[in-house]
């Protein structure tokens, strides 16, 4: 990379520009999977953000060390540890959530997201990027899939955190909270971001040229 | 013969792994585009999920519960599926080169496809006996292809359409899959 890269703009660039769900599309599964309520995305947002962070740190440590041929097993072995640690912390402090979010924890190990930072930053770059490159990712992360999920629980349940939000005659879409709402929402978010992201694009292109 | 052929609808159909359980949307989404590539992931997936329900099953009889190590399921399943992928891989490029060239690119992309985690926990958790789990794996495996084979095709005909110029892409094919989920609901409660 040609720009040179500190601690808060590797931050913001996981954070916005190349956020996870909305820009790389990745971590589909528990972003479809666990959206149903808003609580829920946030607890699914912050165990990926410390599996991230954690293994993050971890690998671009050990990065001199891994030879680059079993760099693969090595990168699940330290990220299945991290999430074993984060499942049974969460069963013994937060057992609701824990019970609500199932096996999407244990599958937190497959999340590409998670995969994929390993392998295209923390392997080749030093440790305090790292750790903002995890943190940058995993709070993008979180800020999408819990934005997804609050508009699920919203129009599928009338509720955001367990909270009456709609007007008393609201008859709630129980197909939000289902799989189909959870494609469906996911792709018009997705048309909106985008959106925004061309009159961005156009706005700093007309800067340019004046 | 009655667990097998609830295990084969409900896979199938009720609990697809896809539609009704949001497992495997990666590859789903990621190998849609054209109907060869999605037929070749469909089988590479197929093959890799019946063996891992196995070795995993196996795995949690004879190491995990005689040690008391139920807690490192996670880390042990993992690291099965990432060892069985890699087998497969080789023998693969030993005892069928055309084989090989055919699903070769899909083999390291099913490690980290959460559909073969996801069903060895679910085995683990639902209690099955060793034919019954690989019947399991087998039959999620058959679901999976299955929305991915329909899926594909849906996007092969999508591609030829006139689509708004914002639906192009994710967005479209996002959409087109909840209305495949709509259908998809329409068979629970079947059992």
């Amino acid at each position: 990379m040609a720009k040179k890269q500190n601690f808060i703009s590797v931050f913001f660039n996981g954070l916005i520009v190349e956020n996870p769900v909305f820009g790389l599309m990745l971590g589909m599964c528990p972003t479809l999977g666990i959206t149903t309520a808003a609580s829920n995305g946030i607890g699914m947002g912050l165990a990926t953000t410390a599996v991230l962070v954690c293994a993050n740190l971890l690998i671009s440590l050990l990065r001199n060390f891994i030879p680059e041929k079993v760099r693969i097993p090595s990168f699940i072995v330290i990220i299945a540890s991290f999430v074993t640690m984060i499942d049974l912390f969460m069963k013994a402090y937060l057992p609701a959530l824990s019970s609500s979010l199932g096996m999407y924890i244990p599958l937190i190990v497959v999340n590409c997201i998670i995969f994929a930072r390993a392998e295209s930053f923390a392997f080749k770059n030093p440790p305090l990027l790292s750790i903002a490159d995890g943190l940058g990712m995993g709070l993008g992360f979180t800020f999408a899939i819990t934005l997804l999920s609050i508009i699920r629980e919203a129009l599928g349940a009338g509720t955001i955190f367990g909270m009456n939000v709609m007007p008393a005659s609201y008859q709630p879409m129980a197909i939000m909270v289902q799989v189909p709402g959870g494609f469906v929402t996911l792709g018009l978010l997705l048309i909106a971001v985008n959106g925004i992201r061309k009159l961005i694009e156009k706005k700093s292109a007309r800067k340019e040229a004046a | 013969m009655n667990t097998y052929f609830v295990i084969l609808v409900s896979s199938l159909l009720m609990n697809n792994f896809v539609m009704n359980k949001f497992l495997g949307i990666c590859p789903f989404l990621g190998v849609s585009k054209r109907f060869e590539t999605a037929t070749g992931m469909g089988m590479a997936v197929t093959f890799v999920m019946t063996l891992a329900s196995f070795v995993t099953w196996l795995v949690n009889e004879f190491l995990l519960i005689p040690f008391k190590l139920q807690y490192m399921q996670t880390i042990a399943y993992i690291l099965v599926i990432a060892v069985l992928v890699q087998i497969v891989e080789m023998a693969l490029k030993k005892v069928s080169p055309s084989l090989y060239q055919a699903l070769g690119v899909y083999l390291p992309l099913i490690t980290t496809n959460c559909a073969v985690l996801g069903v060895a926990i679910l085995n683990t958790d639902s209690g099955y006996n060793l034919p019954e789990s690989t019947f399991n794996g087998f039959c999620a495996a058959l679901g999976f292809t299955m929305s991915l084979l329909l899926f594909a095709a849906i996007r092969e005909k999508l591609a030829l359409a006139k689509m708004p110029k914002w639906m192009d892409g994710f967005p479209g094919a996002l959409i087109t899959a909840g209305l495949m989920a709509v259908a998809f609901q329409g068979f629970g409660g079947l059992i």
